[in-house]
């Protein structure tokens, strides 16, 4: 297990740095760069060469990024450029806003996803299953720019009341997607689950139908859903990207868009190391759920199990 | 199944549309109608608003104040339409004073139904042909690595999962962002097809990958070794066929998702320039909008992409669940 745990740590790491080196390369292979961008079109020459030497913009790419590598190390993660401030508490500030819309949308969507499930899979046909499942089917095609009908500006996100005044629109624009995927997900593995021999011995023995299904069918119906939780992480983080430009929530999505806009490489990167960390804590709590629906799974962790 | 085969029609039926756009439009995507600016949808009808029969016709809305964007119906004489006239499938007088609008004009008094019948174009013209390079991608991929096994298998396979794994709107939003932002039309709907069908591949390449290296090893596919097939003939006849079923599938949802990442691009500027109609490029006029409640029409493209994430999920039917992207 600790081998496993360290290979684990070192696949994260890897996966961190890779990802944020490589965004930090393909910025800066792309024109124009994160003075020329900001200082617009009046700043002369020299002003212009004096700001790129002084924030080390005319040094050759592998000194750049030797340099960037040896702070990373050191857990310092730069200064953005363009807005002035260290990178770190910056991309934290950001992607805590962006970890509060997806974990909030995530936990609305299992209380919303999860127990209709129940219905469909336990009465297929009934009148209410047949309502869920129409209603899964429109919700599960709902694009994220429903969150524009509130074009309202977000601009601190300081208080409480604020916050949760500004949640909803945007929190329902990621979570109801989600919630109907887990409807179907949960309702198809109930029914396989329904169908297994444990279930049919937990009947012979008299157990009351609602306890063999909240007991026993539901137990062995969580994996598939565990399963993909992993693979949701991906999609919460590509759904939020949308609904923050959409409803200008200061997040992760809208940081990373303006630092690409304009070409600030140590902000990309930053950006860039906080969504790969969100992604492989999302993979190892999927793992970890899948370990804990599923006893056997404990020894031989998720990696083979998802493939 | 009747709503399964219904919907497969309907999504036929609209990309029909957008081919046919320039005859279903009543008015040119471009055209402006500067008197008009976010004018509500006129309503076609068969009676005017004093009771008479006008065949088929509507009262032209004339604006009363440009600040407050309000509009007077002018039920005094109304405008008949024509059914295929002036090359069009419905036609008003072609008087740009009194112009028929479907779904109501944009802030520049552009039509929101002509932008949205010829934005199909451009949405679905990307979506599918990105569906194809990703298909003819993944296929390729997860065809070696399934048929070839070995250290081909392990790391095309790595990499399919390491692109996988990651947001695919970042990776094409980064990459896109990572290229000059003016480009040529052309090169830009080429370059996001190609964005598109890298990132899309994986999911495919994965699903092939499992199918071939299974179906390799079935007594078909050992007799047509024994009977001294080659081995591309053995992939090409004898193991991407079974991979049919499970690429039309993945098809079908990489569609929407493609049809949603290129309005998301252009919204955010990354995409289509505006002098392009798109879902993506209406969307973000419609951005502009201070209080898009008060216009609703503008949310169309929204909606086109909502009805074509439909039409695919019901057409798919029960087994909906394992969405891409």
């Amino acid at each position: 297990m600790p081998a496993r745990l360290l290979r684990r740590l070192a696949a994260t790491l890897l996966l961190v740095v890779g990802v944020s080196s490589a965004a930090f390369l393909v910025t800066h292979l792309a024109p124009g760069d994160v003075v020329q961008t900001t200082m617009g079109f009046s700043a002369s020459q020299a002003t212009i060469a004096r700001a790129q030497h002084r924030i080390g913009l005319d040094r050759p790419l592998l000194v750049q990024w030797g340099a960037w590598l040896a702070g990373v190390a050191r857990l310092d993660l730069g200064t953005s450029a363009l807005y002035q401030r260290p990178v770190g508490p910056l991309v934290a500030e950001r992607a805590l806003n962006t970890a509060l819309l997806a974990t909030v949308a995530f936990l609305v969507a299992l209380m919303l996803g999860i127990p209709p499930a129940f219905i469909t899979a336990t009465r297929p046909r009934s009148l209410a299953a047949h309502l869920i499942r129409v209603a899964s089917l429109v919700l599960l095609s709902l694009p994220p720019f429903v969150g524009m009908t509130s074009a309202e500006d977000v601009t601190g996100v300081a208080l409480l009341a604020d916050v949760l005044w500004h949640l909803p629109l945007p929190v329902a624009a990621l979570a109801l997607p989600l919630a109907a995927t887990f409807e179907r997900l949960q309702a198809q593995a109930l029914t396989e689950a329904l169908d297994q021999p444990a279930i049919l011995a937990a009947r012979a023995r008299g157990i009351p139908e609602p306890t063999i299904v909240r007991r026993h069918a539901w137990r062995l119906a969580l994996k598939p859903v565990a399963a993909v939780a992993g693979l949701v992480f991906g999609a919460l983080l590509s759904g939020s990207f949308v609904v923050e430009m959409v409803t200008a929530w200061p997040g992760l999505g809208r940081l990373t868009y303006d630092a690409l806009l304009h070409r600030d490489l140590e902000l990309v990167a930053g950006c860039a190391a906080a969504g790969a960390l969100v992604l492989s804590v999302g993979l190892l709590l999927a793992d970890m759920a899948i370990a804990w629906s599923d006893p056997r799974v404990r020894v031989h962790v998720a990696s083979e199990v998802r493939a | 199944m009747s709503a399964r085969r219904g919907a497969a029609g309907l999504l036929a039926l609209l990309m029909l549309l957008a081919i046919a756009a320039p005859f279903v439009s009543p008015q040119d995507p471009s055209e402006r109608f500067p008197d008009l600016p976010d004018a509500p949808p006129t309503p076609l009808r068969l009676f005017t608003a004093g009771g008479q029969w006008c065949g088929l016709c509507f009262h032209p809305q004339r604006l009363v104040s440009r600040l407050e964007r309000r509009f007077e119906i002018d039920t005094t004489a109304p405008v008949p339409v024509h059914l295929f006239s002036r090359g069009r499938l419905i036609a008003d007088s072609g008087d740009p004073g009194t112009p028929l609008l479907l779904a109501g004009t944009d802030a520049s008094g552009r039509d929101v139904f002509a932008r949205l019948i010829f934005g199909a174009r451009a949405s679905l013209g990307v979506a599918i042909i990105a569906v194809l390079g990703a298909v003819a991608l993944g296929l390729t991929i997860g065809g070696l690595a399934g048929a070839r096994g070995g250290w081909v298998d392990t790391w095309l396979m790595r990499l399919a999962d390491a692109i996988a794994v990651l947001p695919a709107i970042y990776v094409v939003v980064t990459l896109r962002a990572a290229l000059p932002l003016v480009l040529p039309v052309a090169t830009v709907f080429a370059l996001i097809t190609l964005l598109l069908a890298v990132v899309g591949a994986p999911w495919i390449a994965r699903g092939v990958r499992a199918i071939v290296s299974v179906e390799r090893t079935l007594g078909h596919v050992e007799a047509a070794r024994a009977l001294g097939a080659s081995s591309t003939r053995i992939l090409l006849q004898h193991l991407l066929p079974a991979t049919r079923g499970f690429i039309m599938r993945q098809a079908a949802l990489l569609l929407p998702a493609f049809v949603l990442a290129e309005a998301t691009l252009s919204f955010v500027g990354l995409g289509l320039p505006d002098t392009v109609p798109s879902w993506g490029t209406s969307l973000q006029e419609a951005a502009n909008v201070s209080a898009i409640a008060a216009f609703p029409w503008l949310l169309a493209p929204a909606g086109a992409v909502f009805l074509v994430t439909l039409l695919v999920n019901v057409a798919l039917g029960e087994h909906d669940a394992d969405r891409v992207l």
